[in-house]
């Protein structure tokens, strides 16, 4: 029974992050999820030393970080990236005074073991909210991406869709990080919008092509940690990095 | 506003970055005009068109009669390299509109069918632009704000936009704002003429207004033009 809630909950959350990720390589953003990821590990350090939900520890990390990022960038002009190393490096240099070892691991590259109904339940809920949330948005932001005035004047609210967005990328982080540690979330939305970008002509194909990239690559890969033993986080990226490979002799 | 009236301008004044951009415009559209907007880069031309809709802030009067506008910025500022797999028929059904509208319209501007399952990117310039023109026109719109539509396109080209242009006038009753250098555009095409940079330096019918010497104050140099004459 835990497997199939393991997989529902992998499904679910790889096609919403896969659907997501095709978004922010558009907006080329796709790496982001990488140090938003990092930023989650002193939530997840507090979650596993108290003993409740790595997510909920993560979610207000993510929030705060993108917070921080948001308001240096603001107050000193830096590029975006630059206060993003800074934010996220402090994350982790505060997760590691005081994560206890045997604990390293875990929040690291994830943990699917001890899966209850209720997480699914909610795991599932928020990855269709981030799915629709995202595809309300999803035209305007790709019709920006070819010239933002005509986004405003078929009535984009761009204050709007980045507030629904980072929402989106946060919720994505924070769940992602349970299956696949505060190291590899941005595997979850980064290889498979790349594969199917590789192999797509059209929005449609490629959009639902990182939806369906992303629940497949959970699926092999917690099948794999099921029969391997092996940790899910890395069959994961691994189920991934392999249909990009494959993706490559198929390139159009 | 009077009925046909399609736009009210009044004492528009736009400060972008502590400098003025705007100063003190004061101009009327109505229906079915083609008012053609003239003045040397950095005029204001561009953004006269981006704070008629409102993406630009301003002070003074800016009052529309109707909410169906579309608009074409220049096809230079349109990202066309490195985007995500997009067709030309996806582009379209970003305005929502049926595939037979999208088909009528392509038709209409003299493309093929076919152009629908291409990429965005890879169409040539002249195809692109009148893509756009298309684009600009499938959901109907009252007015028409078009920035240099020309740009980039050799003078066979620029001839067919022109004349699409004109077409659809005919047939759509449209209203027309169109930013161009092109001063045959001004005989052929204008019911007006507003010369600007950055203020109203002339404003009125063009055989009224564009004189040599008015042309020497907006461009600041000697040009030569040939006086169409309409029979």
């Amino acid at each position: 029974m835990e497997f199939v809630l393991t997989l529902i909950m992998g499904a679910s959350l790889g096609g919403a992050a896969g659907y997501l990720g095709t978004l922010m390589l558009s907006q080329r953003m796709a790496l982001v999820a990488g140090p938003l990821g990092h930023l989650t590990l002193p939530g997840i350090a507090l979650a596993l030393i108290l003993g409740f939900d790595v997510s909920l520890g993560a979610f207000p990390f993510v929030i705060l970080g993108i917070i921080f990022i948001w308001l240096f960038e603001m107050r000193t002009g830096l590029p975006m990236e630059a206060v993003t190393a800074v934010v996220f490096a402090g994350g982790v240099a505060i997760t590691f005074l005081f994560l206890p070892e045997e604990k390293v691991v875990p929040a690291l590259i994830g943990d699917i073991s001890q899966i209850t109904f209720l997480a699914t339940i909610i795991v599932v809920i928020l990855s269709l909210t981030i799915f629709f949330m995202t595809k309300k948005i999803y035209s305007k932001m790709i019709l920006a991406g070819i010239s933002e005035d005509l986004a405003k004047v078929q009535g984009a609210n761009f204050r709007k869709y980045n507030l629904i967005y980072l929402l989106g990328i946060a919720l994505t982080v924070a769940l992602g990080v349970r299956i696949m540690g505060g190291l590899m979330t941005a595997a979850l939305v980064a290889i498979p919008a790349s594969t199917a970008r590789n192999m797509s002509k059209s929005l449609n194909q490629y959009s639902y092509g990182g939806l369906i990239l992303g629940s497949l690559a959970c699926i092999f890969g917690i099948f794999g940690f099921r029969f391997t033993g092996l940790p899910a986080g890395p069959l994961i990226v691994m189920v991934g990095t392999f249909f990009f490979l494959v993706s490559l002799g198929l390139k159009r | 506003m009077k009925n046909d009236l399609i736009l009210k301008v009044k004492n528009l004044n736009v400060v972008l970055d502590g400098d003025e951009i705007i100063k003190d415009l004061a101009f009327e559209v109505k229906e079915r005009e083609t008012l053609i907007i003239l003045g040397p880069n950095g005029a204001g031309k561009s953004t006269l068109l981006r704070t008629l809709l409102g993406l630009v802030p301003f002070s003074g009067e800016v009052i529309w009669n109707t909410k169906s506008i579309s608009y074409l910025p220049p096809q230079e500022l349109f990202q066309r390299k490195g985007l995500s797999p997009l067709s030309i028929e996806e582009f379209f059904k970003f305005k929502n509109v049926s595939h037979q509208k999208i088909l009528d319209i392509i038709l209409a501007v003299g493309l093929d069918s076919s152009l629908l399952k291409r990429r965005f990117g890879a169409v040539s310039t002249g195809q692109f632009q009148r893509m756009l023109i298309a684009w600009a026109l499938v959901d109907e719109p009252r007015v028409l704000l078009f920035d240099e539509p020309t740009s980039g396109i050799d003078v066979g080209g620029q001839e067919t936009i022109y004349s699409l242009l004109h077409k659809f006038w005919l047939e759509r009753n449209l209203t027309i704002l169109l930013v161009t250098h092109d001063l045959n555009i001004v005989w052929e095409h204008g019911d007006n003429v507003l010369c600007m940079n950055k203020k109203t330096l002339c404003y009125g019918k063009p055989r009224d207004v564009i004189t040599p010497e008015g042309l020497e104050e907006i461009y600041g140099t000697g040009i030569k033009f040939y006086k169409h004459q309409h029979i």
